[in-house]
């Protein structure tokens, strides 16, 4: 099969490699670009597992061709924390116990992120609706939907 | 957090160094940062991707199978059948005595579940191995299948599972396992009222975010590093070395990290024929399950049948109880016929009966093989109990906590099995709960003890 390719900035730094057309984006980045955050969950857009920002949007990455990211950011969990210093999220998941298992985190933090940055200081109803396509079956969500406030809090604290 | 210190006063030292405050978890800095290792996030090159091909079928008998086409697809690499798995008979709990062997890695003659493993195919892309297994052709008779307990147990019923005989587990103590505690006949014919009562559950699927999977390794001189996620290390290991016939000490599982299990990972389905793939190819191998498979393949919790019939006077004591437990266990034993122990063990509750009489089944059905789930064999029994209590106490028009008050066990109690009761913090437990759930009981409940009866 002819390979196509692809290059795209994931978390801040330029990538390239050849892919067999038709591979997601997940896997691209999970066996190609060597970034593992992202989890696979189901492969069919139903458990958000997968989540990662593309261009400032959230995606779910296992329903996105890794093709059609070309020359696009990509932001996953892994390249959150700079310089070893957690991101507020990162760091209100942890204080919180916003992680039992660990499997929908990643994409848990994503779909946070991207909340965030539209909306700065959400409302529950937002959170919630945030992470409504993220499916968490270790925490029942209070705890995630508390640390997601809290780091909004944080983060306009810092702001002010 | 509150820690309420008026209960067991006397007995309790204030020298706890951890409950009351938070501790951080040790794996959580990993899964905030993404860098918790699944078995999953491990790649090898010349990686294998193994497909299972199911049974489409409830019960059939295997007239043959045709891989020529599978074999031509691109990509693929070999196709495995039970012929290939050195000691294709196995069950996960033998170790332990939970016997007779009743299933085998890859269908053997027979399917007797829809969903059972026939053939396995090792290709090197996921997609090559999903598109060979449909091009495996086998044919089947199709056999009359029977899906509910009380009709596998009847007379003539079609035979499940050659392996037993008989559509029940056979416990050392007969068909079922028993408890039996002064006379229940007596205790019925005492009581101002008796009420029966049959209450049913359906299968539970865990649904944990991360599907079952390993991923292989051969490491040379014919040893195997298997990353899985299991949550049963050591049956992984042993039912390993006596599916392949090969000793321990050159199978090293690496696991302890698992996104979610809920005791949806407690049986062995994946690791072997994950392993023999990598013996027979020397490659590699990654057996995966898809969402679809871990809903409809992986083991749910069972569902149970269960009738109680208690004897009850009118002052609230409850004098005889009589429990029938059915567990079914779908096509093969998995963690069954334990489960279904723990019921038999469960059902008086925590609550001082006189007269008992239980009997709990493990009964084979052409369901889905059923196993662990959290707390499996006792949270539907506690279902059914408890609904009975409140039923019990709108008999007799009693208020359902205070019932359970009159009823609740106390140290030195006789138990139905015969132990005497230690430690019993149920009546505190209830205290406490009365408080915080403003649902008050009289005076007389409120200074019971566990510790002693009144006078
Ligand atoms: S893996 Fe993408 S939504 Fe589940
Ligand atoms: S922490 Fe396990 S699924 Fe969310």
């Amino acid at each position: 099969m002819a390979k196509v390719p692809v290059q795209l900035t994931l978390n801040g730094t330029e990538r390239a490699e050849f892919i067999d057309g038709g591979l997601t984006l997940l896997n691209a980045l999970r066996d190609r670009f060597g970034d593992t955050s992202p989890k696979g969950g189901c492969h069919q857009g139903t458990c958000g597992a997968c989540s990662v920002i593309v261009d400032g949007d959230l995606k779910l990455s296992c329903l996105t061709l890794a093709e059609t990211c070309n020359g696009a950011h990509v932001e996953t969990t892994a390249g959150l924390a700079a310089d070893g210093i957690q991101h507020p999220l990162q760091r209100a998941f942890l204080d919180g116990f916003a992680a039992q298992c660990g499997f929908c985190t990643p994409g848990m933090i994503m779909a946070a992120k991207a909340l965030l940055a539209r909306v700065p200081n959400p409302s529950r109803d937002d959170v919630v609706e945030a992470i409504s396509g993220n499916i968490c079956r270790c925490t029942g969500y209070e705890p995630i939907i508390q640390a997601i406030l809290s780091a909004a809090r944080s983060n306009s604290q810092n702001a002010a | 957090m509150e820690l309420r210190k008026n209960y067991f006063a006397d007995e309790r030292k204030d020298d706890l160094n951890e409950i009351g405050h938070s501790l951080q978890r040790s794996d959580v800095p990993n899964h905030v940062t993404g860098r918790t290792a699944f078995f999953a996030d491990r790649t090898f090159p010349n990686l294998l991707h193994l497909k299972m091909v199911r049974s489409p079928h409830h019960h059939a008998r295997i007239r043959s199978i045709d891989l020529s086409e599978a074999e031509r697809h691109p990509g693929v690499v070999r196709i495995l059948t039970s012929k290939d798995v050195p000691q294709n008979l196995y069950t996960i709990l033998i170790l332990i005595q939970v016997g007779p062997p009743d299933e085998h890695v890859l269908a053997e003659g027979k399917v007797r579940w829809k969903g059972e493993a026939v053939v396995a195919v090792l290709a090197d892309s996921e997609r090559a191995a999903n598109e060979a297994a449909a091009k495996v052709k086998v044919d089947y008779e199709v056999l009359p299948a029977v899906f509910d307990m009380l009709e596998a147990l009847k007379p003539g019923a079609p035979l499940v599972n050659e392996h037993h005989g008989q559509n029940y587990y056979r416990y050392d103590s007969g068909a079922s396992r028993k408890v039996r505690f002064g006379d229940v006949e007596k205790g019925f014919a005492e009581a101002d009222f008796v009420l029966e009562e049959t209450y049913h559950s359906s299968p539970i699927e865990q649904a944990p975010t991360e599907t079952t999977g390993c991923i292989v390794a051969p490491e040379g001189n014919d040893r195997f590093t298997c990353y899985t996620n299991t949550q049963a290390m050591f049956f992984t290991l042993d039912n390993a070395s006596i599916i392949l016939q090969m000793p321990g000490h050159k199978l090293h599982m690496v696991g302890g990290t698992a996104g979610g299990g809920f005791g949806g990972k407690v049986d062995v389905t994946v690791e072997p024929i994950a392993i023999l793939a990598a013996r027979l190819t020397g490659r590699p191998v990654s057996f995966i399950y898809s969402r679809e498979e871990e809903m409809q393949i992986s083991s749910p919790r069972a569902a149970e049948t269960i009738t109680i019939k208690d004897g009850v006077m009118k002052d609230g004591r409850i004098v005889a109880r009589q429990v029938t437990g059915y567990t079914d266990a779908g096509a093969y034993s998995r963690h069954s016929p334990y489960g279904a122990q723990k019921g038999a063990a469960h059902y008086p509750g925590p609550y001082t009966i006189p007269n008992v009489w239980v009997d709990t089944w493990c009964v084979y059905t052409n369901r889905t093989p059923s196993s662990a789930m959290r707390g499996f064999g006792v949270t539907i029994a506690d279902f059914a109990l408890e609904v009975q209590m409140d039923k019990l106490a709108r008999l007799i028009g009693m208020d359902p906590l205070e019932f359970r008050f009159i009823n609740a066990y106390r140290d030195g109690d006789m138990k139905a099995h015969r132990q005497p009761t230690e430690g019993a913090a149920l009546i505190e437990c209830m205290q406490e709960a009365s408080i915080a759930a403003g649902w008050p009981v009289a005076e007389r409940f409120m200074k019971m003890s566990s510790k002693r009866r009144e006078a």
